[in-house]
């Protein structure tokens, strides 16, 4: 075998404290080495043809490069190597710059240890052998979870290009939290006007399978080959039969039995229902908890009065299993609640705000309800206890966010923006109402952002207040705010009709739940990872697997819907070949060897391995050994450490590989 | 039921009859104290605003004491005291690097987990059964505002014991008696503490309008459980006068006082003739006076 070697100075990166010559000098005489040389640059263009013109001059038939850490450059050099006709495994990197010249000093020692490092992939190399890279196949169907504004412009970017999505929605109805808002900043233009064509357009594509009322519980499988099972909850309707009168939701006799939920509690329901009157699909559902049929066994009024005998008070749950190809996970954010929490909850609620006694004393989510046409006030802004118009609001922003005390260190980066346009909204319906912002630091950057607040300010007349309210509390049907001017440093005090909390964006509860069945990271508070966060925002660790939206991180809705729009393409990527390729670092196992104890399914972090069956020629099972899923195993290598019939191999790190190494040290 | 004892510098003084009516009390709920021996000052305010490491010290050493003294559990009537015994007693046992100091300067060794109490703490813990239990009268006509002030229920995180912004144990101690309580808004709020001093004005100001808003919200009488807050609730409505004219005096009264009138003891044995504003308990106006 005839090894080339090439030491790279990395600029002086390397031999500033590494003498790259005398390295290269040194691997001369080194048993199998052919050809060794040092350059400034060997990432660069003449250093990689140098690697090519030494591989064909010299008839090389594997190289070593002394150079940064693999991470950087190993793709780079085994592209060259394949350009010159080595099978790009047979090049092994010597990481010179991390492990060695950055993080020493002296020249001597380090330049010992970098021969020692080469001679070790030396010694590697001269085992290593050829492999080729795995193909497998890819199911081009995309399944996206949660129907809000990311899933659904997700949804149709990759239904558009003409591939097929599958969108889950767990509430009864697509829309998300956008649905809900009544005008979106920093144009003002109302918010269902701009979603609800949306939903419409995912309903009718012939390419998206919408399933609302519906939750993913189980994800298996890999990219480009997941299996996903899907649970259709009971509606108690009869989806193909119903035509959307509604006749049963105002025949039925429960009247305002529930809160509803959409209008964030502000108003009823009846127990069957429609969340809301552009409800994508316009089915409605029947609440089991209130119904007086599940109570009682009586009423059926809804199927009395149904002419397309849609009602179904027999439907079960039912389980859907869908082949996918890559996984969009889009299902948004929460609002804190100011609440009194349980002692070891992670999050702390305000006792200097009531802890949500005050009836008056409302969340953002709550405002955009009342101040939406659609609302349960129609529009008008009357504050919920008694129904008045008030005269003087409070806005409060930063309630929960960026206070470590309350379990949330982050800033909810939306809440600036929205409170501004909350108190331009209250002034353009009463115009002689007193609106007062208390603030920390007002965060308005994105385009057309920070003019907007100002017009808040200097156009509309709403008063900002910098610094925090230490306590609110009910005085003769008035609210006392009482807080601090920090700029005029004096406390102030209000006497609101109306308060209105900017409360901190949360992850759903059960996100981490969802992060663990699909097997994708999250962080402290709930939110998921990113598998890079400047370089890869929109993937998350595991193959195959996009994120979109406030699931993430808190986000507005231009950037959700940007980011659902990435994480589409990248599916679609994925999409643009029939097959996926993957690295052949991956374990196998020696069939002969294995004793079937199944310690290595144990370990196994990604769930690769499997159990096959042995038979004999007669067809008849004598032995169960371990099998590994190629499409599934990232190559960790546990399974290799674990075995104790040492049966387990990973290519390109079998034990001769590594041993011999070791023993070049 | 035994607890240790740890009166503090108000209790032999300013708050001379909130140590008495305390002691008197427990006596006829069956308990009994052990005065810590040769207790000192706990830090407060002079030293903890000024010297981390002395104010530290000087909590520790009375922690020490108990330690030394085989008690285990502490009570510190005064809310600044237990404010002071429980900060540094935290603070010292959580960074190693202090308590290895304090140790030093003190010559002692922390290794007891002592329990330091409040009032409250105590009486929940003595159990709100046995005051009932021992009621000689219902104190029904009495609407109590119960005042919390900022210590004795904070830092919530520290003292683990009620909401630093809502709490309840003091009504329901209040409501043991027979009292009722009423909802008011000033509960935690700040009454000025030792500006009572220096900055007067400032303390007339924050106290009158505690005192203004249990008025508001129907209180005849207002109970606590702090010597500072009471000095300044009671003994400065006199210069609250002289900046409020139309002001009206307002009895401020000791937890333990009010469970001493419920337990049948009348104001002098409970020292609630050392007030400032007289409250004067008439047996015969309440009802269902129980023999």
């Amino acid at each position: 075998m005839k090894i080339g070697v090439f030491i790279c100075h990395c600029g002086e990166n390397i031999s500033r404290t590494v003498d790259c010559p005398r390295v290269a000098h040194f691997c001369e005489g080194l048993p199998g080495v052919e050809y060794s040389i040092d350059y400034k640059y060997m990432c660069s263009d003449p250093g990689q043809k140098m690697i090519k013109d030494a591989i064909h001059e010299h008839k090389l038939d594997a190289i070593v490069v002394g150079s940064c850490s693999p991470n950087m450059h190993e793709r780079t050099f085994r592209n060259a190597a394949v350009s010159a006709g080595i099978n790009p495994f047979l090049v092994e990197i010597a990481n010179l710059r991390e492990h060695c010249s950055w993080v020493h000093d002296d020249v001597e020692a380090a330049t010992e240890k970098a021969i020692e490092l080469v001679r070790m992939a030396i010694e590697k190399v001269k085992r290593d052998k050829p492999l080729t890279k795995i193909k497998v196949p890819v199911t081009k169907r995309v399944l996206v979870i949660g129907g809000g504004i990311a899933g659904i412009q997700a949804a149709l970017d990759v239904a558009n290009a003409g591939y097929e999505v599958v969108l889950v929605e767990r509430e009864p109805s697509i829309g998300g939290h956008m649905s809900q808002l009544s005008e979106t900043f920093p144009t003002l233009d109302c918010s269902q006007c701009i979603l609800t064509p949306r939903m419409v357009e995912v309903y009718q594509h012939p390419k998206i399978k919408l399933l609302t009322y519906s939750e993913v519980v189980k994800v298996e499988g890999f990219i480009g080959n997941f299996k996903a099972t899907i649970k259709k909850k009971a509606r108690h309707i009869n989806e193909d039969l119903c035509s959307g009168c509604g006749l049963c939701i105002t025949k039925c006799p429960t009247k305002k039995k529930a809160y509803n939920s959409f209008e964030e509690d502000l108003a009823f329901r009846p127990a069957i229902y429609v969340p809301f009157p552009q409800a994508v699909p316009n089915i409605p559902v029947i609440d089991e908890t209130v119904c007086m049929y599940y109570k009682n066994g009586k009423c059926g009024m809804c199927v009395k009065v149904c002419d397309r005998e849609a009602i179904d008070f027999e439907q079960k749950d039912t389980m859907l299993v869908a082949d996918i190809g890559a996984i969009i996970v889009a299902t948004g954010y929460k609002l804190y609640n100011i609440d009194k929490k349980t002692f070891d909850s992670k999050y702390k609620g305000y006792g200097e705000y009531g802890y949500g006694k005050y009836r008056d004393v409302i969340d953002g989510l709550q405002f955009e309800r009342i101040a939406s046409a659609s609302g349960p006030t129609a529009g008008e802004i009357k504050r919920p206890s008694d129904g008045k118009e008030p005269k003087k609001i409070v806005f409060i922003q930063c309630v929960g966010s960026r206070d470590p005390s309350k379990g949330i260190s982050y800033c909810s980066k939306i809440c600036c923006m929205y409170t501004a346009k909350h108190a331009m909204l209250y002034k353009h319906k009463v115009h002689d109402g007193e609106a007062y912002v208390f603030y920390m630091d007002i965060r308005a950057g994105g385009k057309m952002y920070d003019e907007f607040v100002r017009r808040a300010i200097e156009e509309d007349q709403v008063k900002y207040i910098r610094g925090r309210v230490s306590r609110i509390y009910e005085e003769n049907g008035k609210y006392i705010v009482k807080g601090e001017d920090t700029i005029a440093g004096v406390p102030v005090e209000i006497d609101a009709d109306l308060v209105v909390l900017a409360t901190a964006m949360i992850p759903h509860d059960n996100a981490p739940t969802l992060a663990q069945t699909i097997g994708i990271p999250y962080d402290r508070h709930g939110f998921f990872n990113e598998a890079h966060p400047k370089l890869r925002p929109v993937e998350s660790t595991t193959a195959g697997v996009f994120l979109a939206g406030a699931c993430q991180s808190p986000k507005d809705i231009p950037e959700s819907v940007s980011m659902a729009s990435a994480a589409a393409s990248k599916a679609m990527i994925l999409f643009a070949s029939d097959t996926l390729e993957r690295e052949p670092v991956v374990a196998k196992v020696n069939e002969d060897l294995c004793a079937g104890c199944f310690y290595c399914k144990k370990v196994c972090p990604f769930g690769a391995i499997e159990v096959k069956d042995i038979t004999d020629v007669n067809g008849i099972v004598y032995k169960e050994v371990a099998y590994i899923n190629q499409g599934v195993c990232q190559g960790c290598g546990t399974c290799t450490a674990t075995c104790l019939s040492k049966s387990i191999e990973l290519a390109g790190f079998n034990n001769e590989e590594i041993f011999a190494e070791i023993a070049a040290l | 039921m035994r607890f240790g004892y740890y009166p503090g510098c108000s209790q032999t003084g300013t708050a001379k009859e909130y140590d008495i009516s305390l002691r008197k009390v427990i006596g006829k709920l069956g308990v009994s104290f052990d005065e810590l021996d040769d207790w000192s000052c706990c830090g407060a305010t002079s030293a903890h605003v000024t010297n981390h490491k002395l104010a530290n010290a000087l909590a520790m050493r009375n922690i020490a004491l108990a330690g030394t003294q085989g008690i285990d559990n502490v009570v510190a009537p005064c809310a600044a005291c237990y404010n002071r015994l429980v900060l540094s007693q935290y603070e010292t046992m959580h960074h190693p690097e202090i308590k290895a100091e304090t140790e030093e300067l003190l010559s002692a060794k922390f290794t007891q987990d002592i329990k330091v109490m409040n009032v409250l703490e105590l009486f929940m813990k003595i159990g709100l059964g046995k005051i009932i239990d021992n009621r000689k009268h219902e104190l029904s006509d009495l609407n109590v505002a119960c005042y919390y002030g900022c210590l004795l229920v904070r830092p919530a995180e520290i003292t683990k014991f009620d909401d630093a912004e809502q709490p309840v144990s003091m009504e329901k101690i209040v409501e043991a008696t027979g009292a009722k309580t009423v909802d008011w808004n000033y509960r935690v709020e700040c009454c000025g503490a030792a500006h009572s001093i220096a900055r007067r004005d400032i303390v007339i100001d924050l106290s009158k309008k505690i005192i203004d808003d249990a008025v508001d919200n129907g209180a005849n009488v207002m109970v606590v459980a702090c010597p500072m807050c009471h000095t300044n609730l009671d003994m400065r409505q006199r210069a609250m006068k002289r900046v409020y004219p139309g002001h009206k005096e307002f009895p401020v009264l000791y937890l333990s006082e009010l469970i001493g009138l419920s337990l049948g003891m009348n104001e002098k044995e409970l020292g609630i003739d050392l007030h400032y504003i007289d409250f004067k308990y008439d047996g015969n106006i309440l009802k269902n006076t129980v023999a």
